[in-house]
Formats: C-alpha cells, structure tokens, sequence
C-alpha cells in the first residue's frame, strides 16, 4: 500500500466556469483577476468599488440598457461581447448622443470553458476601446448547467446629447429622404446558416459595428438629421414601421435601392425569409430632408460601415402609419412588420 | 442573382403585359393552384397591372392551409407527450388548433423543433435513441418524395423511435373538384411548377380534355407568372383546351422519376380531408401497409381526435377560389396573422396571409 504525501487540497485552477465563481468568494475574484480585469482594467473600474463614480459633461443625459442572448455566442464576424458593446453604444448614438460609459452584467452558465468567456471579454474591451467608452461598473453571476445557454451579457450605457441635436422617430418630415447606411440582413443571416440543422455553407458575416463615429460626423456635416434608428431585431421593415407610426407619417421606399449582399440574398431566397426582416448589427437607418441627402450619403460612405449607403425612399403625405414599397414593376405592396420568429417555408 | 434576376426583369415583364392586354378581349377568370404563386402575385403586384379583364383567383395549393384541424389537433396531442421531439416544416407551428398551436406547446415544456427536412428529423431520431421522434408530413407532392425518403430510410434502418403523421394531398383531384362543383367561376389554370416538377404534367392532360380547359405549368418569379398567364389567355382567347408548359426550365411531362418511384414504393392513394373543404376521394397519400408502424396517428393512439372549424372561418370559400380574401367579414378584423382564425391567415402560402402582409389597404391608395 502507498500513501499519497499530497493533502487533497481544492483545485484553485479550474477551466470552466464553477459555480463558486458566483458565489462572491475567493474564486469569484480568481475569475475577477483572471479574466475580466486583465482586459477591462481602467481607473474607475479598478475602484472594485460597487458602484462607479464619474463626473459628466454638461448637456441632457441619456441612458439606455440592453440584453445579449444571441445563440451561437461565436458567429462569423463576431461573438456576443462586442455584439453587447456596439449594440449599446449604438442605441445612444442613434439618440444624438455621445456614449460615455457602459455597465456590463453576465450570467455565464456552469460549465462555460473560461477560454471562451476569457475571448469574449477581450472583444468587448477592443470594441469599447475603439468605440471610445469605457466599461466602469460590472457583476457577474453564475448559475446552473442548462439554465442558460453559455452566456448571456446585459449592458447599460450613459452618453451626453450633443448640444442643438434633436432626433426623435416622432420627427419625420413630408420630403426627408430616408436613408440606409448599408447593406441589410447580414447579422442575421450570419446567425441563422451558423445555426445547427442548416447544411448548407456560406461566407455571410456579422455586421456588427459602433456608429457613434459615422453618427458624430453626419451630424457635424447635418445637424439637422430628423431621425435616427439602427435597424436591429425585425429588420429594416420593423424600423421603417416604428418611424412611420410614432411620426404618423407615410414612408415609401424603392425596390431595387435596397442593398443587399448577394450571399445573403442568396440565403433569404432558399428559406424564403424577406431581406427586409432580418436583423442587422451595424446598420443605420436615417431620415433628413432631401436637400441633405446628398451630404449624408457622402459622410457615410468615407466611413466602412456606410460605404454601401444609399437613398431607399422618401416620406410621403399620403398612407400616414404605413410602409409602401414601388415594385420594380410599378406595383405597390405594403412592407409589414415581421411577425413573430422567421420561419423557412415549406416547399 | 442567376436564374433570378432575367425572371424578375421589369422590362420583360412590361413587354407581357402589353402582350396579355393585346390579346384580351374579355372578362377571364385565371385560378393559380399554388400558394407560392399567389404569394408573389401579391408580392410583385401582379394583379394591379393586369388589365381589369383578367381576373386571378386562388387556388388551394396551400398545403399548411388545407391540413385538416383534425391532424393540428393530434400533432398537438403527440407533442405535449414527454419523451418525444415533435419535428415540423416552420410554417406548421402557427397554425392554430382549436385552443392552441405548436409554439404554445413548445412553450409549456414541449420538445417541438423546427426542421428544414424530413431527413433532419430522421437524424434526430439516430441521435435520440430513448426518444419518440415524429415529424409532421404535411404538403403536396412537392414534399412527399422527401417524406416518403424519410420512412423508407427509416425502415431499412431499422429505426423504430421514428414515425409520421402523413397529411399528404394531390393536385389533380382537388382541380376536379373545383371544376365540378356547381358554381364554378374557373376557366383556366396556372398548375403548380413545383408540383409538377415532380410529377410532370401528363395526369393534367385528361381534366384539360374533360372540362374543356387550358392548363398552364407556371413558375413562380414575376415574369414565369407572366408568361403563364399570357398563354392561358391565348388559349382562352382561341377557344382552345390543353396542356401548354410554360416552366420548361424545371418541368417535363415525365416529371421526375426517382421522386415519384419513392412516393410510389411508400405512400398510396387514399381519400383526404381538406380542410375548410370536406373529403375528396383519392386526393391524398397514406402509409402504405408495410410502412404502417410509422405511422404516428396508430402509435400514439391519437385517431380518436376529432375537432370543428371555427363557424368564423371561410378559407373552405377561399380555397376554392369563390372567396376573396379581403371580402371576407372577418378578414384584418376578428383574423390576422397575430390572431388567425383559420391556417390560410398563417401560412407564408395562404391567400389571406398574402392579402393582409402586401395588400392591405394599398388597392385604396
């Protein structure tokens, strides 16, 4: 009979998320130091404090908040951490805001292999730091195998109005120009052909990006823009119909001015999904008079998430409420709101 | 896009609605047998630059539309079950059964999945041994060659945790009960290009000669519709009954061989209840003998399940193409697709779906 002389001591080192890492205890500041603070380090953050503490400039204060679920956390062109930075930072800038400072809460599931959570949080520390925000506050919990999938992120955001701006979807004019900054459907068309169960391969990328950029040069060249949206979840069709509703406003748009990739227009005519109604990550879409149509889609395309950008159509007095498409042929046809999730057709 | 774009060219389709306005010289009533077609008909605006004269009805080429409440409501009954994964075409899952659909079932704990084919629920039935896994064989003959693939894999495999609620139907007998029936409005058809992809156009030329009437194998882009539409009204025009293709890029008379030997060996000819319409004799498919025990009515006991329309609902009138969608009392008010009342207010093929998503309003602007 041997004897081990090594005390079966805690393993200290584990690899996947545990759930003593949300216990508060020593290996939630293990998992502190090992994975968040390396890369999301900065002077409020450091505090450890519960809360962050930060001055801001002058100006009206906007704040919103957002959650991050999407299934596979990895897609081509991205993953869920960045996704939850420009998402956020999106939401402010299409305010008219300035993002300043963002909160990041993650529920990770036991089991998460910490390699993944590690590259996950490098991606939101570069997407922050290009976005130009920084990540002061944060928490994270951890709850059991199949209780949630890998990881979900909610991020909140705080930016200052730029001065003299006022966008609002209740503001569109008879006459402004509606305007797209790119091409549609990329994010979920990127998701929908990772997802299992499709067998077929495709070269579709995520478009997920900050706007704040491209949105603070538009409005330093059109202070004027009228409203501001980025087409997220329901695609372009669902934004086109909030704008047209709270502004009670008639929108009609062009077909065939509408960009879309090939690939993703490839993969929306196999399932029998609309361009239109499927979401984007980095897109915008904007209305301003027609006289500064012209100044918008240049400051645009010097951008890369504008460099597609184009005129889509116009607002109109006539159907306020409603989205109306001019078919190629002459035909019109109503653009609806998506319902519910896309489903393939049948045959 | 190839094999897209030249078929959605507005400049060819300006030149065939010339051609249709040139060679019409009176009122004729142009039913297209497929949802897929109706759908893009709407899509496209097809019939607001037709010439008044041409009038298109819609067919009952919707096969989410005409599966009768009776298989929703035991797809229901066999989905809430534990231990099985109910496996569906997407546009299944909305279709409202008398209390309830599948995305309910689903959210009260049942494991129902999407599927893009039958053979992927197949696969999930390798994977899932302890597992009852039933997929939901809805359609025309477009989906019975994969379905029937499916059982026949299924049964060489040996894979006995896999079954089917076969809710199979056919074109030609459905063409003859609208042509039959006593207020019949139709006086030429666009036939289904996929349908007849599959089985080719050969069973139609017996109705043409019947009951007088072209019959026009169409496709389903702007201008394939086009093209179908201006060949039917040359028929009509000249008096003249038959079977003229127009989706020779896809179809042939012979159909596709492989496709109907597999149906052939699988399924057999059996009567169908439609829903909204009634029973018609020999118009759809069932199991054959040996195949049976995949079948998942008999193995879940569930054939005791009967349910009743909704007294609301007249898809029955819309399928038979004597129904606009919008002259239904109830359409856009007590039914849309949030809140459809019967399968053609939800599915990506159903007339009414397609009136409300396109169409809505837009004829009064």
């Amino acid at each position: 009979m041997s004897i081990s002389p090594a005390c079966p001591a805690p393993i200290q080192q584990h690899e996947t998320v545990q759930m003593a890492h949300g216990a508060g205890g020593r290996l939630s500041q293990a998992l502190m130091q090992r994975v968040f603070m390396p890369h999301l380090s900065n002077a409020f953050l450091d505090q450890l404090d519960d809360q962050a503490k930060f001055d801001l400039p002058a100006g009206r204060t906007a704040f919103t908040t957002d959650t991050y679920v999407v299934s596979p956390v990895f897609f081509p062109g991205g993953n869920i951490g960045e996704l939850a930075v420009h998402g956020t930072v999106n939401d402010l800038a299409v305010g008219g805001a300035r993002p300043f400072y963002l909160s990041a809460g993650f529920v990770l599931e036991e089991g998460l292999p910490l390699t993944e959570l590690e590259t996950i949080v490098r991606s939101m520390a570069e997407a922050a730091r290009k976005a130009g925000v920084m990540i002061v506050t944060g928490d994270t919990k951890v709850v059991g195998k199949g209780q949630c999938d890998k990881l979900f992120i909610n991020t909140s955001g705080i930016g200052i109005v730029r001065e003299g701006i006022s966008v609002s979807c209740r503001n569109l004019q008879t006459g402004d120009s509606i305007i797209l900054s790119g091409s549609v459907g990329d994010h979920g068309m990127a998701i929908m052909t990772s997802r299992e169960g499709l067998s077929f391969q495709s070269s579709i990328t995520s478009d997920t990006a900050a706007l704040n950029a491209m949105i603070e040069a538009i409005l330093d060249a059109v202070p004027s823009v009228h409203a501001m949206r980025d087409p997220t979840r329901g695609g372009v069709a669902a934004t086109l119909n909030e704008l047209a509703v709270s502004s009670s406003a008639g929108i009609e748009i062009r077909e065939g001015t509408i960009p879309v990739k090939p690939d993703v227009r490839g993969a929306c005519e196999l399932l029998g999904i609309d361009p239109l109604h499927v979401a984007n990550e980095g897109k915008l879409v904007l209305s301003a008079a027609a006289e500064d149509a012209a100044k918008v889609i240049e400051v645009m395309r010097s951008f890369e998430c504008g460099r597609d950008a184009a005129v889509i159509g116009s607002v109109v007095g006539d159907h306020p409420g409603m989205v109306v498409m001019r078919t190629a042929f002459g035909s019109r046809r109503v653009i609806d709101l998506p319902l519910g999730e896309q489903l393939p057709r049948i045959c | 896009m190839k094999y897209i774009d030249e078929y959605r060219d507005p400049k060819l389709a300006r030149q065939l609605l010339q051609e249709i306005s040139r060679k019409t010289t009176r009122h004729w009533t142009i039913m297209e047998i497929c949802g897929g077609q109706t759908h893009s008909i709407l899509r496209n605006g097809i019939d607001q630059l037709l010439p008044a004269e041409i009038e298109l009805v819609h067919g009952p080429g919707c096969p989410v539309c005409v599966t009768p409440l009776e298989s929703i409501e035991r797809a229901l009954a066999i989905a809430s079950q534990n231990n099985v994964i109910f496996t569906s075409f997407g546009d299944m899952l909305r279709v409202p059964g008398n209390s309830k659909d599948l995305f309910m079932v689903r959210s009260e704990g049942g494991d129902v999945r999407i599927v893009f084919s039958p053979l992927d629920a197949l696969q999930i039935a390798r994977d899932n041994p302890s597992k009852e896994v039933v997929f939901l064989a809805v359609g025309f003959e477009t989906t019975a060659p994969a379905n029937a693939m499916a059982v026949y894999q299924a049964a060489r495999e040996g894979i006995g945790n896999f079954s089917v609620i076969v809710s199979q139907v056919l074109v030609p007998p459905a063409m003859r009960a609208i042509l039959s029936s006593p207020d019949n409005r139709v006086q030429g058809f666009l036939a289904a290009g996929h349908v007849c992809a599959v089985m080719g156009y050969s069973e139609y030329e017996p109705i043409a000669e019947e009951f007088n009437v072209p019959i026009v194998p169409t496709g389903f882009e702007p201008v394939d519709l086009l093209a179908g539409i201006l060949k039917t009204v040359e028929m009509l025009e000249e008096g003249k009954a038959g079977v003229v293709n127009r989706y020779g890029r896809v179809v042939s008379r012979e159909g596709n061989p492989a496709a109907r030997k597999i149906i052939g060996k699988v399924f057999e000819v059996t009567d169908r209840q439609w829903r909204g319409i009634g029973t018609i004799l020999g118009s759809g498919l069932g199991l054959r003998k040996e195949f049976e025990g995949f079948d998942a009515e008999k193995k879940f006991g569930v054939i005791h399940i009967v349910a009743t329309e909704s007294p609301l609902c007249m898809s029955g009138s819309v399928l038979q193409g004597k129904l606009k969608p919008d002259a239904c009392p109830a359409f856009g008010r007590e039914c849309t697709p949030a809140h459809p009342l019967g399968a053609t207010m939800v599915s990506s093929e159903g007339a009414c779906a397609a009136y409300y998503n396109y169409h809505r309003n837009v004829t009064a602007l």
